[in-house]
């Protein structure tokens, strides 16, 4: 068994992050990893895929966007490369494919056991991620036989499919971009949408994501606003990165066809039905838009920059039809796939510690874990709203790793 | 917008509902309430509903009254119309629900509501109840609630209050997405 301080479970970009910033206060860790430096853009995106962050907005401990493009979005290979070139720039003591079986904790701190080898640390970083598996709702086993049901984190390409029509199920980040995408491959589109966040993708000229960063509203941590819970579960922004800038929205969806539909409810004798609140969540998705770049103009007028950017627009609200269909039958052949893009949840089975609640989500306070020594990482809305961005991992691990620091002088 | 907490007054009691619901997120058990209604036939359509204790909290509770409802049917439909009909009470009960949940966010939000007015539209072709047509369902062809609200607020502001009271609706819920209904007879 090899000992040594800190154990950082993850090399992708939170995992190294918090290397960077252990090596800065000299303490000596090891990062494991199941595959390779950033595995999950390795195996578990999309082909088309490209981050929703510009490049500049890629600032991670001692690294960043160099290139001529920093308002572009990456392609998976170059945020594969990116975060590859981190590791080797930092230098990061990165252990690769090697799968942790269990974390266990003991009088010394914590037993990490490997199938390349045990550990024993005095602390442990749990970098793995916010999404290891899909979400998908349990209704999903009455799906009848003769359809395909397909989750994105095994979607590649249009091409997997059958030709017949796909539902997909989920209208946040991903849900759009693959309806579009697979819309557009001839294969016709439902999309069953819950509750979303729209927004434009450029608004008076700059990035929305430029607006989040210089507003201050990324910045906003987890105990200065009211309800953490509800924040830590808001759902992606309906974003694309596309050369284009395109504003990926419903209207943008079903202005080339795609067919609109309520958030999927329940499956009866064959028949899907759909929830008929779809209204209210569009229309609530539009207010809530609206708040938003109120917001936004309310900052620029106060810092005087409204001469530098470009004037105040709206989007049109989104279209509804009147009375939107409530059902659809699964047993006609017009729907040969159903494509669960309903969001994802983190994989802890081998997290042998007390610190679940009932829901089995990790307590702690701001990544602090209940339990000594133990830290968590790039969770949605960790520390501050940025928290699962790339973006984000340098200010919670410049946090973390300074209580770390403190609990080791204990 | 309210000047402040002190002038903004709906009658709600928030501070109550937000101790609740920190409570109640440790103890799941307590959150877990039964509503009941007992209904008797009376003669042709007309039926009496008594609405008096429910369950939760851990515990048996009473209404401070026995509310009771008649409902029958309209004349058109050859019955004596001693009430309201069943569906025109599935109106009341979204409007009603709608309406508490517009004045709570308003007292959360610090908007004082003035007046809040919903009128009630729901289409039915009786084809459905009749049997005449199979392809008619039974229920409404769909509900349309439109509120006229006064309010210390801008139009989008009372616009969200409506927009988050649908959110947390039972009423709204139980209508817009599938409940299983179990009907026995002992």
């Amino acid at each position: 068994m090899a000992t040594i301080t800190t154990v950082v479970i993850g090399a992708g970009h939170a995992g190294l992050a918090m290397s960077k910033c252990l090596t800065d206060r000299s303490i000596d860790h090891v990062v494991l990893e199941r595959g390779e430096v950033a595995n999950s853009w390795r195996t578990e995106r999309w082909d088309s895929l490209r981050l929703l962050t510009p490049n500049w907005q890629s600032r991670l401990p001692g690294y960043g966007y160099e290139g001529d493009d920093p308002d572009g979005y990456r392609t998976m290979p170059e945020t594969i490369a990116f975060i590859d070139r981190y590791a080797s720039v930092i230098s990061a003591p990165v252990q690769t494919n090697t799968i942790v079986t269990s974390v266990c904790g003991n009088d010394t701190g914590y037993a990490v056991a490997t199938d390349q080898g045990d550990w024993q640390c005095r602390t442990v970083v749990l970098a793995t991620g916010a999404c290891n598996i899909p979400n998908v709702p349990a209704v999903a086993d009455a799906v009848p036989s003769q359809i395909a049901n397909l989750t994105a984190a095994q979607y590649r390409n249009p091409d997997q499919l059958d030709d017949g029509g796909v539902l997909v199920v989920g209208a946040s980040a991903t849900g759009t971009q693959l309806a579009e995408e697979i819309h557009r491959s001839g294969r016709p589109v439902t999309l069953a949408a819950g509750e979303h966040i729209r927004v434009p993708r450029v608004y008076r000229g700059r990035d929305i994501l430029w607006w989040m960063d210089i507003t201050g509203v990324h910045d906003e941590r987890y105990d200065e606003i009211e309800d953490i819970n509800r924040a830590r579960k808001i759902p992606s922004f309906q974003l694309v990165g596309t050369p284009q800038r395109a504003t990926l929205d419903i209207n943008a969806l079903t202005d080339i066809g795609v067919n609109l539909i309520g958030k999927f409810a329940g499956i009866q004798d064959g028949k899907a039905q759909f929830s008929g609140s779809l209204r209210n969540l569009c229309a609530m998705s539009d207010l809530k838009m609206n708040r938003l770049l109120n917001t936004f103009d309310e900052w620029a007028t106060e810092n005087g920059l409204d001469d530098e950017v470009e004037a105040p627009h709206r989007l049109p609200d989104t279209t509804v039809e009147d009375s939107p269909p409530l059902g659809m039958n699964l047993t006609d052949g017009r729907i040969s796939t159903i494509l669960w893009a309903t969001g994802y949840r983190p994989d802890y089975s081998w997290l042998d510690v007390p610190v679940f609640d009932r829901k089995g989500q990790i307590r702690h306070d701001g990544g602090i874990v209940d339990q000594p020594g133990l830290y968590l990482m790039g969770m949605q809305f960790l520390r501050r709203r940025k928290s699962a961005l790339i973006d984000g991992a340098g200010d919670d691990a410049r946090d973390l790793s300074d209580h770390l620091v403190s609990y080791l002088a204990g | 917008m309210a000047e402040s907490e002190s002038t903004c007054d709906n009658g709600v009691n928030v501070e109550a509902l937000l101790g609740a619901r920190e409570a109640l997120t440790d103890a799941p058990d307590a959150a877990q309430f039964q509503w009941r209604a007992t209904c008797e036939w009376k003669n042709g359509t007309h039926s009496n509903s008594t609405v008096e204790g429910y369950f939760g909290l851990g515990e048996e509770h009473k209404h401070k009254t026995t509310f009771t409802f008649d409902a029958d049917h309209p004349e058109v439909f050859a019955s004596e119309d001693l009430g309201a009909t069943p569906v025109e009470y599935m109106l009341v009960g979204l409007a009603s629900c709608l309406t508490a949940g517009i004045a709570a966010v308003a007292q959360h939000r610090e908007i004082q509501l003035n007046s809040v007015i919903a009128t009630l539209d729901a289409g039915m072709n009786i084809q459905g109840i009749l049997g005449i047509d199979s392809d008619v369902r039974n229920g409404f062809d769909g509900i349309k609630v439109t509120y006229k609200i006064d309010a210390d607020a801008s139009e989008d502001d009372i616009k969200a209050l409506v927009a988050q009271s649908q959110k947390r609706s039972a009423v709204y819920d139980i209508i817009t997405n599938p409940t299983n209904v179990t009907v026995e007879v002992n």
